[in-house]
């Protein structure tokens, strides 16, 4: 255990000395610079790839596995899911309003512009944060942010914006562009024992196996939640997407929503603008 | 006598005094001041907002040998504890400045 101790201390010295390079795009928050930085590098490195092909994640990346998504599409491991999210979403709470009394368009078709900065709070809602928030404004209970009941509500939801493509606004708002870059700052920050970022996996490794497992593109990653994935034998949310993601880095997670999942959600829908939403969708 | 004989008379019966000496188990008290020292690193790791699964592991590890009885390896899994939490509160503070460089540009 000691040996292992002594490497992850001399891996992380190496990262910091590595660390000592001036990172001159880091230090301005330029959002719109950022997104246009972050599509050309993965239509660069993926370059027979649509943009719109990378909400599919992995199924973009390997032809066999573009096959299989095509015929899952045909009977989607997430249309139970789907329905009874329309049924949540369609029954009236006790007091008679329903989720459509606190969204814009009654909530249909509106997942694209999720998560928003609101400048009264001066902070990030989340779908997942306006839907538990719409519950307990209306005398309900809210769900948990990683189980069924929440994949279900924002599944449905997905669904109604199916194509439209992302946009989401960072006011002019020195605090809209903070969360901006907390969020972009959590994305690559190394974490837990195993050393990884979001962007090991995600923006060095993209179409690369991690074991059996093909990874992600970071863009479009989020257009596709939530998503029914085989290893979980069940939905997930962008929350419990997050905290698995943590977890296995043998990083403790930060609990569902907390300000940094928030910005984190905030910063990687904001570089996927203009690709369509997908969710929700199905991964291995 | 040759030097290298006195050396040998002076150091031998050190030897065996020191290989006589029973290696003392530890106590209680030690389990506590190294389970305390895990313990706060670990907290400074949560300030950070970046603890380690690990490290929470070895501390539970830590207090069921204590419940136990068994204070050698009690002692053992908390100063375990402790150098992952050390190390999770440097990967957090260098974090700080290293994610820059992995930056998209």
């Amino acid at each position: 255990m000691r040996t292992a101790i002594q490497i992850i201390l001399t891996a992380l010295a190496l990262v910091t000395v590595a660390s000592g390079a001036p990172a001159h795009a880091a230090d301005s928050v330029d959002p719109v610079a950022d997104a246009n930085a972050f599509q050309k590098y993965f239509t660069a490195k993926f370059p027979k790839l649509k943009l719109s092909d990378f909400v599919n994640g992995p199924y973009s990346m390997n032809e066999d596995m573009h096959r299989q998504w095509v015929e899952k599409e045909e009977f989607p491991p997430y249309d139970f899911a789907l329905d009874a999210g329309k049924e949540m979403f369609e029954k009236p709470f006790k007091n008679g309003k329903s989720y459509a009394d606190c969204f814009a368009n009654g909530g249909i078709g509106v997942r694209q512009n999720y998560p928003y900065f609101d400048e009264k709070e001066g902070k990030v809602v989340t779908l997942e944060l306006a839907l538990n928030r719409c519950r307990e404004a209306n005398g309900e209970a809210p769900f948990s942010y990683v189980k069924d009941d929440m994949a279900s509500l924002t599944a449905y939801m997905a669904f109604t914006s199916r194509g439209k493509p992302f946009d989401i606004k960072i006011p002019n708002d020195p605090r809209a562009l903070a969360a901006f870059e907390n969020g972009k700052e959590y994305f690559y920050t190394r974490r837990g024992q195993l050393n990884f970022s979001c962007a090991s996996c995600h923006v060095q490794n993209p179409g690369q196996r991690i074991r059996a497992e093909i990874l992600a593109p970071a863009l479009g990653i989020l257009n596709a939640m939530p998503i029914y994935r085989s290893e979980w034998g069940g939905m997930g949310t962008i929350s419990r997407r997050f905290v698995t993601c943590n977890t296995q880095t043998r990083g403790v997670p930060l609990e569902p929503q907390s300000d940094e999942y928030r910005d984190l959600e905030y910063y990687l829908s904001y570089v996927s603008n203009g690709l369509p939403i997908s969710g929700p969708g199905a991964r291995p | 006598m040759t030097i290298f004989s006195r050396k040998l008379t002076v150091t031998l019966p050190l030897f065996t005094m020191l290989a006589a000496t029973p290696v003392l188990a530890a106590t209680d008290t030690d389990f506590k001041a190294a389970y305390a020292a895990a313990d706060a690193a670990n907290k400074e790791a949560g300030a950070l907002r970046n603890q380690w699964t690990v490290t929470a592991t070895a501390l539970t590890n830590a207090k069921k040998a204590a419940d136990a009885g068994d204070f050698d390896k009690a002692v053992a899994a908390a100063k375990e504890a402790e150098a992952l939490a050390k190390a999770s509160v440097f990967q957090a503070k260098s974090e700080k400045e290293a994610w820059k460089a992995e930056v998209i540009h």
